[in-house]
């Protein structure tokens, strides 16, 4: 825009009656220069008395929605100050978008409310704790529906859908292997050498046999792989299910006359029940090799004087304990996984706010429960 | 049966001419997924300010070659110019520059499903322009008013809105730039027959209030027969017949034939002296 060139609005006086001269392009990269030049145009209404006006658009030469906008908000603000404008001069092919901008009423609708933020913050407080009860009543009735089938499909077992179960039993269990062993084959690795660094001050190396036999088998084994197995297959699940509900696949089961519980959810969650006590002692079995393997390098204790001593240090019921909870984890994790996937709603943000909720509370809970088992088995000597 | 006004053309006779000079220009593009050729050879123009409907069998390729034109699918030869510039051989920034120039309605609308009915319509501003939020605020207003909506929307979330509001949202935001193109894919489907109805009524009068050259994809016919300037048909991966609607009609092509004096093409309003 050279200095030559004529303001984009020009305003002049004629006794009471105001000129707007309208000049070059009025589109939308000049918004910033237009919406100046209108606010200074219309700051002469308030040096005097206007009777008459007459905007002269014959030199603008584009014109968009935002030139139309801010002609209209020129003419609107005149008329509010009591004078009729009389609009000239605009190009023909222009006339229309103008009258179509006349036309419509501009309101922009109040934004919502400002709330205080102490009641704000209490409504907030007050939402999650009624959100927290229907959640658990909608996981009660979750497991309560779950269970119907299940019995269902006990009382015909053919209408169990095996092909199913197997594809999931090879997804959560068989390519679960790898990343499994490695991971708690160091976990075993980390706990042996941190247990050999500190024990070592008291000349009690070779009781790091018993802490990470206890440990592992006992605990550590079924957390681990709870945990790897609910960031890895609960929340494929809660996805699977939540794009299948959003694509109304769920609904299309129903309408069939299947239960969805029994088509998608029975076949995930006792493929989880088998494969996570399978992955249970695969991990447990590494954690203790991976053990052994830093007791021999780093602690000097041979192989054969670690499984003398391990023999001593664990009983069968040390490695009953972690057994007994997986089939547990693995059904908390199955039941959040469908749960949250059968709950997300039509929106892609939906399905990602269920598959994090999905993860976050499995591995919640199975911590918990794992706690409440750890009370249980003190309770019976176990 | 629709009474015979509704199927007249919508367009006045004041109308602004369609200029003769083509705006978009595709010349010979071949577009394959593996062994499957989808478009074989296809050559189309379109004139500047005009509307034209692009029809052709479910799956022949329709889509293909809007998402082409827009560079969403990677062509094996042909060029695609659009405002006579070769879109291969533009640079980022023009590229950049040449996108602002028009809009596209996507056939499911597209919607940000995170950002509300306003914040999806002033993205493209925010990203583009500078202007002050009150301007902002307004323009979206006038956008939404112009698509036919009540101001209240602005504030919903696109999962609020049903199928109809979700196309005229998706339709404002194509417009939040002012483009100069404005590319529609199957516009009316998914709407009741008075939605339909209302929103070809909506398309012929933003290409007149806003100079629009408009690109649409569509099956409708009551949307061909009243909106469209020329319409294309696709067969076989090429162009088999271009023009007004009585190009169409007098046509002898097999396919153009049992489309355009089919059944519903009769009840749609087309003449049939076609079926002699």
């Amino acid at each position: 825009m050279g200095a030559a060139e004529a303001p984009l609005l020009a305003t002049a006086r004629h006794g009471r009656e105001l000129v707007f001269v309208g000049n070059g392009r009025w589109i939308a990269a000049q918004s910033l220069a237009l919406e100046e030049a209108v606010r200074l145009g219309l700051a002469e209404l308030e040096a005097g008395a206007v009777e008459a006006a007459r905007v002269d658009l014959s030199g603008v030469r584009s014109f968009d929605t935002v030139g139309a906008v801010l002609a209209d908000r020129l003419v609107r603000a005149l008329e509010a100050a009591g004078v009729r404008p009389h609009v000239v001069g605009l190009e023909r092919r222009f006339e229309p978008l103008l009258a179509e901008i006349s036309h419509g009423c501009h309101q922009v609708p109040p934004e919502v409310r400002h709330i205080n933020p102490v009641i704000g913050g209490l409504r907030v407080v007050g939402r999650t704790m009624v959100d927290v009860l229907a959640d658990s009543r909608l996981f009660l009735s979750f497991i309560g529906a779950v269970t119907a089938s299940l019995l269902r499909v006990l009382v015909r077992p053919l209408t169990f859908r095996w092909t199913s179960m197997v594809f999931h039993l090879e997804r959560t269990g068989l390519r679960a292997v790898p990343i499994v062993a490695l991971i708690t084959f160091l976990i075993g690795c980390i706990i042996a050498q941190q247990g050999i660094f500190h024990f070592r001050k008291f000349g009690a190396t070779t009781y790091v046999v018993d802490m990470v036999g206890i440990l592992t088998l006992r605990e550590l084994g079924v957390l681990i792989v709870s945990i790897m197995v609910a960031g890895r297959s609960g929340s494929a699940f809660t996805a699977e299910l939540g794009s299948m509900r959003m694509r109304e696949e769920v609904d299309a089961l129903r309408v069939m006359g299947f239960d969805p519980n029994e088509v998608l959810v029975l076949p995930r969650l006792v493929a989880l029940i088998i494969a996570v006590p399978l992955l249970t002692f695969l991990g447990s079995m590494c954690a203790l090799f991976g053990g052994g393997l830093v007791a021999w390098l780093y602690g000097g204790i041979s192989p054969e004087i670690f499984l003398a001593r391990l023999k001593e240090a664990i009983s069968m019921n040390t490695f009953e304990v972690g057994m007994i909870k997986a089939p547990f984890m693995a059904a908390i994790i199955g039941l959040i996984a469908c749960m949250e996937g059968m709950r997300v709603g039509g929106s892609a943000e939906s399905l990602g706010a269920h598959t994090t909720a999905s993860v976050v509370k499995a591995i919640f809970l199975v911590i918990v429960v794992d706690g409440l088992f750890a009370m249980f088995f003190a309770a019976i000597n176990m | 049966m629709q009474v015979n006004d509704t199927s007249a053309p919508i367009r006045s006779a004041a109308r602004i001419a369609p200029a003769t000079e083509p705006i978009i220009s595709v010349r010979d593009v071949v577009v394959g997924f593996g062994d499957r050729i989808i478009l074989n050879g296809l050559s189309l123009d379109v004139m500047k300010g005009e509307i034209l409907g692009f029809v052709g069998a479910s799956g022949g390729g329709k889509s293909v070659l809007t998402r082409t034109i827009l560079g969403l699918v990677p062509k094996r030869s042909g060029t695609v110019e659009v405002f006579g510039q070769d879109l291969d051989t533009l640079n980022f920034a023009e590229r950049r520059a040449l996108e602002q120039r028009w809009g596209v309605l996507f056939q499911q609308g597209a919607l940000f499903s995170s950002l509300t009915v306003k914040q999806n319509i002033q993205f493209p501003m925010r990203e583009y322009l500078q202007m002050s939020q009150q301007l902002m605020d307004e323009i979206t207003i006038a956008k939404v008013e112009m698509v036919g909506l009540q101001p209240d929307v602005v504030s919903k979330f696109p999962s609020e809105l049903s199928g109809g509001m979700i196309k005229r949202v998706a339709l404002a935001r194509a417009l939040a730039l002012d483009p100069e193109i404005l590319f529609l894919d199957e516009p009316t489907s998914g709407l009741d027959p008075i939605g339909a109805g209302e929103f070809d009524e909506l398309i012929a009068t933003l290409q007149q209030t806003l100079g629009l050259t408009v690109f649409m994809v569509t099956h409708d016919l009551d949307s061909l027969h009243t909106v469209c300037d020329r319409i294309a048909a696709l067969g076989e991966g090429k162009v088999i017949a271009v023009g007004p609607i009585e190009t169409m009609m007098a046509s002898r092509h097999p396919w153009i034939v049992s489309y355009f004096h089919g059944k519903r093409a009769r009840a749609a309003g087309f003449a049939t002296e076609g079926r002699r």
